[in-house]
């Protein structure tokens, strides 16, 4: 204040000042305090953002890290010479049991066995995995023709031999481990496998081909039940339904049915278990049931925006026309309204292919060493393996979580981006 | 078969009602394609009704018939031998069974199929009888000024409210299972034991005549749940999840938001037994070291402290996303008011914004926590089974979700108080979900229609 009286008559006004009258010493003080704690409050914001970053890139790295070794596995190169073994090849048109089952009697093992003792030593072949000759078999079977032949085949270490060439397990079998990768007789190699086989309890032949089959299974049921229950409430709700007590019933239950947590639906399911179908136990049927009623809410919410997102314009001119109001509805709305409730379907069922708990609860934790053949065989589905092998110690085990995490974390990532990608390709503004 | 009918209806309809309108002239009253589903449905919906109850009576005909006949007098006088005699006989008979071994099964084979397939025809004559009579009443209404549309968006209708009535239903089916489940256990355990006992150990192999209601107290869960799901996860996700959403509404670049948003969303995105599954490898054992070379002996690898954290990761994206929403609803003339009174954003935000939005932050963190106490797959592959009532974050600790699953998929059997207790636990973690929900959102809608 004072420094404005004391300005000099004619000069020009404080407006080109550049220090103003109320520029004090404590007013700088308080002004630099106050961008400081802007300054501060902004860094916090960056912080938290970068701390749930931070978090996302340690548990994909952590499951990308131990998941590469999952799709590997530990093998052994075994020389087996066919032509003098003697074994015939079935004969054709046998199915794959059959022809295992021919080779199982004519000694397949035994060959299998001394062949490995030749190539590998006595303490060596003792390590080859115990199902190898299966996977020989199998070979066999697709290609007779190498039984007229010396083949040199990659055949799965014993779990012990697999765990010392990681470096853990017992020393014994590190020392062999060294000794046989020394000899460029043992080695880490893809396991393409892994994807076509199914639990078992030995970490060197499991694999997930019946988890994800019996994720296919589940996921097939829940959409047939709640993509089209879930699209019609949805335009029942948002086109027809009369504003009144009843219809805000309708409305309150969806909304709460879709925030019960979904341990809550694996009561549900086992309490019909139970009751009703007690010979459905951990099969697809049972479990595509109770993700549907999970799902379904989640499709009539979204479903509901997206219908509302088509403009009123569009009924007025289909009703001016003389269409009934099913007809604006069917010929109209719905095609229009679908991309965007498609779109909510997959996040949806992005979000049931990841559920575990209430699975759990209806008898999908057994174990299923043969991929599911139907509706109602008895099957697992990918996210209870995953939790069915994470109790697991062994190491070779945990790579194999790891990996079963990585596909699955792959296909719901394939979800959702087909999900974006349906948006931006028919997102219309109107 | 069934749609193989109602298409022939369908189709033949269809014709007629061309064969109306090239006749009499003049336009129908509904287009033929309605008068094809008019017919349609009226063979579809009866058959398939049909169909239904025939394969829920015609099981005891056939063993109604099987018994009446001759070669029953040679079965087993024992209840238990004879049924397994006639089951035997009937899986073999419809091919489920390839064959049997057990001599009463033998001789029931043959009258078994025999009547099954006698059965099987009278179904299929039935069948087609009923899709006849139905399909020619219908096609005789068919006229050219006959109404088939409104007829054919009443069924239309019919259909769009029963889908959305399921939702009543299951919600109807699961109180219902809850309510009935946890009755028969508070038969055994008195409710007041239950709600208020401070020790949990139910013993899935005790005699379920006799249960000891001192083992089924289920505060220390409550405790669990509460510590784990509304305190340390709150701890977590609120701050960073407010601040996040803060930041990237009011101060992100538009580049730096296209790039974290979507990190974000993958966050929500990923399944929650894969974040148990982080909890469990990385997180606990991580926790556990640290607590030891801080001079904590009896840091337990199952802490609530680890199973805590991770949920509140997860639950991360969620509070971001409601308090963006809230943020948002505020309207723009408080914020530029703010502004132009000289006030810095970050007082902006503290001192307008977020108290404004409150409502909304409320009622999203109410959501919030329903989500975390409802989570089950953190805390079974993270939290412990033991049931500790202590305030020492470090402590293993469980959880009600936990004890559910526990409880369901051990050894015992679906009467005992112990499996029974997992309903009764459901029956509460849903209602204490429901309420969360309900208030919750009540406060998030008022606060929106205050603003608009």
């Amino acid at each position: 204040m004072s420094e404005a009286i004391t300005t000099p008559a004619g000069e020009p006004p404080a407006a080109l000042e550049p220090v103003s009258a109320h520029r004090t010493e404590r007013f700088e003080q308080r002004l630099k305090a106050r961008y400081a704690q802007e300054r501060r409050f902004k860094a916090l914001g960056l912080a938290a953002i970068s701390f749930s970053v931070l978090v996302l890139i340690l548990l994909l790295g952590n499951m990308l890290l131990n998941g590469i070794g999952g799709f590997q596995r530990a093998e052994l190169s075994v020389e087996v010479d066919f032509v003098q073994s003697g074994l015939q090849a079935p004969t054709s048109g046998a199915t794959a049991a059959e022809t295992m089952r021919s080779l199982d009697e004519q000694g397949l093992r035994s060959v299998v066995y001394r062949a490995a003792q030749q190539s590998l030593g006595a303490a060596g072949a003792d390590q080859l995995n115990s199902e190898a000759w299966r996977e020989i078999a199998a070979t066999i079977h697709t290609n007779p023709a190498i039984l007229t032949r010396k083949e040199l085949l990659s055949l799965p270490a014993s779990a012990d031999l697999s765990a010392g060439y990681s470096g853990e397990g017992t020393r014994e079998m590190q020392e062999l481990a060294s000794e046989l990768v020394a000899r460029d007789l043992l080695r880490k190699s893809l396991d393409i496998g892994f994807l076509e086989r199914s639990d078992a309890t030995d970490p060197q032949l499991a694999g997930i081909w019946g988890a994800l089959k019996g994720s296919v299974l589940t996921m097939l049921v829940t959409f047939l039940l709640a993509f089209p229950i879930g699209i019609m409430a949805a335009l029942y709700l948002e086109e027809y339904a009369p504003k009144n007590r009843w219809t805000d019933f309708l409305e309150v239950s969806i909304n709460n049915l879709a925030a019960v947590p979904s341990i809550i639906f694996g009561l549900l399911g086992l309490f019909f278990l139970m009751t009703a179908f007690p010979t459905l136990r951990s099969t697809p049927i049972i479990a595509g049931v109770t993700l549907a009623l999970m799902t379904m809410p989640v499709i009539v919410i979204s479903g509901r925006n997206a219908i509302k997102a088509v403009p009123p314009s569009i009924r007025d001119g289909a009703l001016a026309v003389g269409a009934s109001p099913v007809q604006v509805v069917f010929h109209h709305v719905l095609p229009l309204a679908l991309p965007g409730m498609l779109t909510g379907t997959i996040i949806g069922m992005a979000r049931a292919l990841g559920e575990t708990a209430p699975l759990i609860l209806i008898g999908l934790r057994a174990f299923v060493a043969t991929p599911p053949e139907g509706f109602t065989s008895a099957a697992t589905v990918l996210p209870v393996q995953i939790f069915l092998w994470s109790d697991e110690i062994d190491r070779g085990f945990v790579e194999r979580t790891s990996a079963a995490i990585i596909v699955l974390l792959i296909v719901l990532l394939l979800m959702n981006g087909l999900a974006i990608y349906l948006r931006n390709k028919f997102e219309k503004s109107w | 078969m069934v749609l193989g009918l109602a298409l022939a209806g369908w189709l033949s309809a269809r014709s007629r009602a061309w064969t109306l309108r090239a006749n009499s002239g003049r336009r129908l009253a509904s287009l033929p394609n309605y008068h094809g589903w008019y017919v349609g449905l009226w063979i579809f919906i009866p058959t398939v009704l049909f169909v239904v109850v025939w394969d829920a009576i015609s099981p005891g005909l056939v063993l109604q018939s099987v018994l009446g006949g001759p070669s029953a007098d040679g079965l087993p006088a024992l209840d238990s031998a004879r049924l397994d005699a006639l089951r035997e006989a009937r899986a073999v008979a419809t091919g489920a069974l390839a064959s049997t071994t057990n001599p009463d099964a033998l001789p029931m084979i043959a009258p078994f199929s025999d009547a099954l397939a006698q059965y099987r025809w009278i179904g299929i004559a039935l069948t087609v009888i009923i899709a006849g009579a139905a399909g020619a009443w219908s096609y005789l209404r068919l006229k050219p000024e006959f109404g088939a549309r409104t007829r054919v968006e009443r069924v239309i209708m019919a259909v769009l409210i029963l889908a959305s009535l399921v939702a009543v239903f299951s919600t109807f089916g699961i109180l219902a299972s809850l309510i009935f489940e946890t009755f028969r256990f508070f038969e055994m355990v008195s409710p007041l034991d239950f709600l208020f006992g401070t020790f949990w150990s139910p013993d899935p192999m005790a005699n379920p005549e006799n249960p000891d209601p001192t083992r089924y107290g289920a505060i220390p869960l409550f405790w669990g749940t509460l510590l784990i799901g509304a305190v340390i996860a709150m701890i977590v996700a609120i701050p960073i999840g407010m601040m996040s959403a803060i930041y990237l509404t009011q101060y992100a670049h538009p580049r730096f938001r296209a790039w974290a948003k979507p990190a974000l969303e993958i966050l929500a995105g990923v399944p929650t037994v894969v974040y148990g599954y982080f909890a469990a490898l990385t997180v606990a054992p991580m926790i556990r070291d640290l607590a030891l070379s801080v001079g904590i002996a009896n840091a337990s690898s199952e802490s609530a402290l680890a199973a805590g954290l991770v949920m509140g990761v997860m639950i991360i994206p969620f509070v971001s996303s409601m308090a963006d929403d809230s943020i948002a609803a505020v309207p723009q003339a408080m914020r530029d008011g703010s502004l132009a009174m000289g006030a810095t954003t970050s007082e902006t935000i503290k001192l307008v914004l977020v108290p404004a939005a409150l409502p909304g932050i409320v009622g999203g963190v109410m959501l919030a926590i329903s989500r975390a106490i409802g989570e089950t797959m953190i805390v079974v592959m993270a939290a412990s089974t033991a049931a500790n009532l202590s305030a020492n974050p470090l402590d293993s600790m469980t959880t009600v979700t936990v004890q559910i699953v526990a409880m369901l998929t051990g050894e015992g059997s679906f009467d005992h108080p112990a499996t029974l207790s997992a309903f009764a636990l459901g029956f509460i973690l849903f209602l204490v979900t429901l309420a969360l929900n309900f208030v919750a959102l009540s406060v998030v809608k008022r606060y929106r229609e205050a603003y608009e």
